[in-house]
């Protein structure tokens, strides 16, 4: 089975993101693969320990960006390409799918492409969906169990309702929940491979596409307005004392 | 405008954020509503009393499911032919994996999980939570039509009004071989969704820590604190279940698996805003408060009188939860009159 598993570098959920002079600034927190990446890479690391076949990361940016694929890399993926090239800024969903789009059908033969569910900086969640709607694929998105069967596959998708049971053929398109399983640590050897990797570079020209149009822009990023705020503790000679008057405040402010 | 609004529902029931997007698109000009489905004329009927001045129905067996290509085309060709200025979805999950496919095939972006809209001499500027609400940003579209999500609750739903009509338009469904198949459904437990709830309590790692339980013998370290957890998020549910609140839980009580995935709100599970939000033992990391800052009102109960998550609190109760929470329940027991 040929799987690529698509992958972004983002500041680490934990960093505080804030807008300093115009600019997007996360301080010292560290670049990390997103998250929801990593189940992703988990998916299709079991599929290819089930089926046999060969796992390629894939990733669009700079040098940086090749620490996102390393880390795919040492959890078992077999190779990786950093797609990047000095057009490819300020992307917009649409011209991310497309690109991805492109690298999945250079690589050629690929049976199933895997996603996290969103990038946690940009939050979008479109583009497994747009990348499988330009390959002409079945997208499998928000999928928590995923059965391959020779060419026909069945998932369990998370919907807000529980689950929908949902059953396609190959070549598809899946993204990953949390729910699917913990992604595995990378290991001490998968760690020593990843270090000494050599990850191509892919260009536009390489790939034979001209530079995705961008339709979004950003005119403003901002930080949020802040809560002016303060906690009004409520205090009581006995859990029921501040059981009513908590009850009591909170009935007061009539959202319930 | 000429606007589209997409009604996302399940089995005919219509999630709430689709009438919120009704109601901001009649803000715009007329609003033409699409309902795609099996057997689902009383929806359509239901979105012309949120304001439909229009709906567009493909009632058909091949849509009798939510399956996104055959719902994606049959949206596409309606949208080529008839040509609106704007499509607004719910940001549910269909609505948004429908706006992805829509803007592909109608060659245009989309705005996700729009949270405020402008509109000025025809142009529309919105504005988006980005790194789970950490910063906002706004966005514009230069290619038409746009596509927008709306994240439910950020707009006010409009007053149902009784009795009202409005033209029903009979469309036909894609036809095509399209190549999903859904087997069916594993619901969830059932009880309130987070997205949609006006009121949530949710449980942290506090939870687990009641030490005035002893566990049941036979039970290892890690089976224990389960249990432990089990007991204390017994506690939240009563008082959701007294509030009609949805449960939520931080990734730390999620990820020591004390609460399945779906209930997590955060910046790794869901982003909420309901208007009464009561966190029980939980310190309130960044990756939390990310995804229920938004919330009208924040009640904190913890034990740490330096937790973060009271600097965003409105109430506070410095104590012991496994005190407060019971006594809490009975008193909104008897001043709800339940």
């Amino acid at each position: 089975m040929k799987i690529v598993v698509c992958v972004k570098q983002v500041p680490d959920s934990a960093a505080k993101v804030v807008v300093e002079n115009g600019k997007i600034s996360w301080g010292d927190a560290p670049l990390v693969i997103n998250p929801w990446d990593e189940y992703a890479v988990e998916a299709a690391i079991q599929q290819k320990e089930a089926l046999s076949g060969t796992v390629t990361a894939i990733t669009i940016g700079g040098e940086g960006s090749k620490d996102a694929l390393k880390h795919a890399l040492a959890m078992g993926a077999d190779n990786a390409i950093l797609i990047s090239d000095p057009a490819l800024v300020n992307m917009d969903t649409q011209a991310t799918a497309q690109v991805l789009a492109a690298a999945i059908q250079k690589i050629g033969g690929v049976d199933a492409a895997f996603f996290g569910r969103q990038a946690i900086d940009s939050d979008s969640g479109l583009v497994p969906a747009q990348t499988a709607r330009l390959l002409k694929w079945p997208a499998l998105t928000l999928s928590a169990v995923i059965k391959v069967d020779g060419s026909s596959v069945r998932v369990a998708r998370g919907v807000e309702e529980g689950r929908q049971v949902v059953t396609a053929k190959l070549p598809a398109v899946f993204s990953l929940v949390k729910d699917f399983g913990e992604p595995r640590y990378p290991s001490f050897m998968g760690i020593r491979k990843a270090s000494r990797a050599e990850i191509p570079a892919w260009s536009l020209a390489e790939m034979g596409i001209p530079a995705p149009a961008s339709v979004i822009t950003w005119p403003e990023i901002m930080n949020p307005p802040s809560r002016e705020i303060t906690c009004e503790v409520i205090t009581g000679g006995s859990p029921t004392e501040i059981a009513e008057a908590l009850a009591d405040k909170i009935l007061a402010e009539k959202v319930l | 405008m000429n606007t589209w609004v997409y009604v996302d529902h399940f089995k005919g029931t219509a999630l709430p954020a689709s009438w919120e997007a009704i109601g901001v698109g009649k803000t715009l000009g007329t609003v033409k509503a699409l309902v795609f489905g099996q057997g689902v004329e009383a929806l359509a009927k239901t979105a012309f009393e949120y304001g439909a001045d229009e709906v567009l129905l493909a009632d058909d067996p091949a849509l009798a499911d939510y399956r996104a290509e055959a719902f994606a085309a049959t949206l596409g060709k309606l949208a080529a032919d008839g040509a609106p200025d704007l499509l607004l979805f719910p940001t549910t999950t269909r609505g948004r994996e429908l706006a992805a496919m829509a803007a592909i095939d109608l060659k245009t972006g989309v705005m996700v999980d729009v949270t405020a809209l402008e509109a000025a001499d025809g142009k529309i500027t919105v504005t988006r939570p980005i790194y789970a609400g950490k910063l906002l940003t706004k966005e514009t579209c230069s290619s038409k039509p746009l596509i927008i999500t709306l994240r439910g609750r950020a707009f006010p739903k409009p007053a149902q009004q009784a009795g009202k009509s409005g033209t029903l338009t009979k469309v036909a469904a894609a036809t095509g071989d399209f190549p999903t198949k859904v087997e069916g459904y594993t619901t969830s437990e059932g009880g309130v969704s987070l997205t949609d709830a006006g009121v949530i309590v949710s449980g942290g790692r506090g939870v687990s820590n009641n030490p005035a339980l002893t566990p049941p013998s036979g039970l290892d370290e890690k089976q224990a604190e389960i249990w432990k957890a089990q007991q204390g998020f017994a506690l939240v549910k009563e008082l959701a279940s007294v509030l009609g609140a949805a449960v939520g839980a931080s990734r730390a009580a999620v990820d020591a698996g004390y609460v399945p995935y779906p209930n997590q709100v955060g910046q790794t599970g869901k982003v909420v805003s309901p208007d009464v939000y009561i966190a029980c033992g939980i310190s309130g990391a960044i990756q939390h408060l990310a995804g229920m800052r938004t919330s009208k009102v924040i009640v904190a109960i913890n034990k740490d009188a330096e937790a973060p998550i009271f600097k965003l609190a409105r109430y506070g109760v410095v104590g012991d939860l496994f005190q407060i929470l019971p006594a809490l329940t009975a008193a909104f027991k008897k001043k709800l009159g339940k």
